[in-house]
């Protein structure tokens, strides 16, 4: 495949191709004509020989276009006649709409403050988007106290059993893995001075404190906070939404309400139930592998948990489940119209859940220790 | 044949952020009328019909149902408004996780005091209407594209309302399907007295039910004409609207 010049002879170039030219094949650059183009200045028409000519695709047109467009800037006139009459119809085919140049988005110059001061205006967005939502959130919750929330129960016990008892198995292995680390971490340290009773009180108390609810929360948050998201998302691709909007009936009460009361009702029960595979896993390490009998195991983290660990637990599980609920329908609600955008709903959900749970459980910290309790 | 007016469109813009997809449309739509927002894809069409049924809010200008400018109507005015329009969308837009007995229902249980049984009898009545009796206990996943659509109407007219939107009611069917769904609209407009919106860019449905139409050109980025579409293909002058109207056909010896 070649590209040859002949002239200009009385201000006539032709361009001599030769070869395949199919997608593929190393193809010549335009720049080889514009370069003839600009070095020649009396050349007033540009033509075609094809004779050489043996197979061709969309990559001729297109070399095809840039000459042309090479041309109208010179105003040298394109004779085309030489050309396979295929390779005609197609250039006018791609010419015949022209650019709409609008719809062309355009290439701004981006600064330094420029992008600071664009993602300074998401952030805002982001933030204003987020605290209508929680507040509708909280105005349909309060409908639902007052009894008046429109939603449909089957839904209510759907999500329930969705979010709550089909997550027993995943919550249980990882539960149960947590209480076994833990208690192998510990269990290094306690045997050296001869404490590896206290392995019991470790496990019972950081289990059923925080890390039942944490690791609880971080399973919802990736288990049903993404499921939230993207059956919402799909919701919204699919015009369900706009029908549920044209009909009158809050997304909000329809849809985020029922979510929202399943996760916090099941939150709590699948922490204790975490706390006490947690406490289980804890005391396989301490009777296999330290000696410990499971009375003494047993006594020993009845007497290391209080009341109010369980209570800081269970505390922390209804605010996580608030937390997951809401970033898994906020990222659904938010969703755009492409299938994509389900995914990055998804996603977004899970990143949202997890890391408002760090920051919730920090906050939680803090303030227990400032309270003494 | 004159109607009365039944919803006024006045100096409408529409645009997404700060690019104008169409402005200064005014077109009214008669009682009784089976109106076509008609023009090439991506020139608005859905848009607008989301402007007049209140998912999208214009940049610019009015609509009026009677005397009420819906976007600055307070709350329980719009809701009176929305209430009266039943929406078949492009997709059917069922709720996935309802049988399409639910999704028939479901406007019926929000707006109505009747026992289960009215509403089952309604539901059932409802899904026959539109052929697809026998098929209350299914899923929208189970049945085809053009039930689906059906299955949408049926919800749509559940509350037997004054005004039905359609968004591209033939996009996707066959054309026996197609031919079926426009006796179905012309039905329902004659049997409900209902007030018809189509958007389309279906030639024949054009012709077959629209009595009256807009025609949007993205173009100029507004509307090239407003009235019945065979009275359009046979007076315009427009060679737009023309050749539009005969798909194209003319487009050699307008140039």
């Amino acid at each position: 495949m070649k590209l040859r010049f002949n002239g200009p002879t009385d201000g006539v170039l032709m361009i001599r191709l030769s070869g395949n030219w199919q997608i593929g094949e190393d193809l010549s650059s335009p720049n080889e004509v514009k370069t003839k183009l600009e070095s020649e200045t009396d050349i007033q028409r540009v033509t075609f020989d094809t004779k050489e000519l043996t197979q061709w695709d969309s990559s001729l047109p297109i070399l095809l276009l840039k000459i042309k467009n090479l041309c109208s800037e010179k105003k040298i006139y394109m004779d085309s006649d030489g050309l396979p009459r295929g390779a005609n119809r197609l250039i006018e085919l791609a010419t015949a709409v022209p650019i709409e140049k609008d719809a062309r988005s355009v290439e701004e110059n981006k600064t330094f403050f420029s992008l600071v001061g664009a993602e300074t205006i998401h952030f805002l967005k982001s933030a204003k988007e987020m605290i209508a939502f929680i507040g509708e959130a909280f105005l349909a919750f309060i409908k639902f106290l007052s009894g008046k929330a429109r939603y449909r129960r089957s839904d209510l016990f759907m999500t329930i059993q969705g979010c709550g008892a089909k997550a027993l198995p995943i919550v249980s292995l990882i539960s149960l893995l947590v209480g076994l680390i833990l208690a192998f971490v510990g269990a290094i340290q306690l045997k050296m001075f001869g404490a590896q009773i206290y392995i019991a009180d470790l496990v019972g108390i950081a289990m059923v404190r925080v890390m039942g609810a944490v690791m609880t929360g971080i399973i919802m948050a990736g288990r049903t906070g993404a499921a939230f998201a993207a059956q919402i998302g799909t919701m919204e691709v699919n015009e369900e939404i706009d029908a549920l909007k044209t009909l009158g009936i809050s997304p909000m009460e329809f849809l985020v309400l029922p979510r929202m009361l399943a996760l916090v009702f099941m939150m709590p029960l699948l922490c204790i139930y975490a706390d006490l595979m947690g406490i289980l896993g804890g005391g396989i390490v301490g009777i296999g592998m330290l000696d410990l009998n499971m009375s003494q195991y047993y006594i020993q983290t009845k007497e290391a948990i209080s009341l109010n660990d369980l209570w800081i637990g269970l505390f922390h599980s209804a605010v996580f489940g608030v937390l997951v609920a809401l970033a898994g329908c906020l990222r659904g609600i938010q969703c755009g119209r492409s299938a994509s955008d389900v995914g990055n709903a998804a996603t977004s959900a899970v990143v949202t859940g997890i890391v408002s749970i760090i920051v919730a459980t920090a906050i939680i910290t803090v303030m227990c220790n400032v309270l003494g309790i | 044949m004159k109607t009365d007016p039944f919803i006024i469109v006045r100096d409408l813009t529409m645009a997404y952020g700060d690019y104008v997809i169409m402005r200064d449309l005014n077109f009214t739509v008669g009682r009784g009328d089976i109106f076509i927002i008609m023009g090439g894809s991506g020139c608005g069409k859905s848009t607008l019909m989301k402007i007049m049924v209140g998912l999208k809010e214009p940049a610019r200008g009015k609509v009026f149902y009677g005397d009420l400018n819906f976007w600055e109507a307070v709350p329980d005015d719009r809701k009176h408004i929305v209430q009266n329009i039943g929406i078949l969308y492009q997709s059917g837009a069922l709720w996935s996780s309802m049988t399409l007995a639910e999704n028939v229902a479901l406007p019926l249980e929000e707006y109505t005091d009747l026992s289960p049984n009215e509403i089952r009898e309604l539901v059932s009545f409802k899904l026959s209407m539109v052929g697809l009796a026998g098929y209350e206990d299914f899923y929208p996943a189970q049945i085809s594209g053009g039930m689906r659509k059906r299955a949408g109407i049926a919800r749509a007219i559940a509350l037997d309302p004054d005004i039905l939107f359609f968004d591209e009611p033939s996009a996707g069917l066959d054309p026996v399907s197609a031919k079926r769904l426009d006796d179905l609209i012309l039905e329902l407009r004659n049997s409900l007295g209902a007030t018809v919106v189509v958007v389309t860019h279906e030639l024949a449905s054009i012709f077959a039910i629209g009595n009256n139409s807009v025609f949007l050109d993205s173009e100029t980025r507004t509307m090239a004409a407003v009235g019945n579409p065979k009275m359009l293909l046979e007076n315009s002058q427009d060679p737009k609207i023309i050749n539009f109207l005969m798909r194209g056909e003319t487009e050699g010896h307008l140039r």
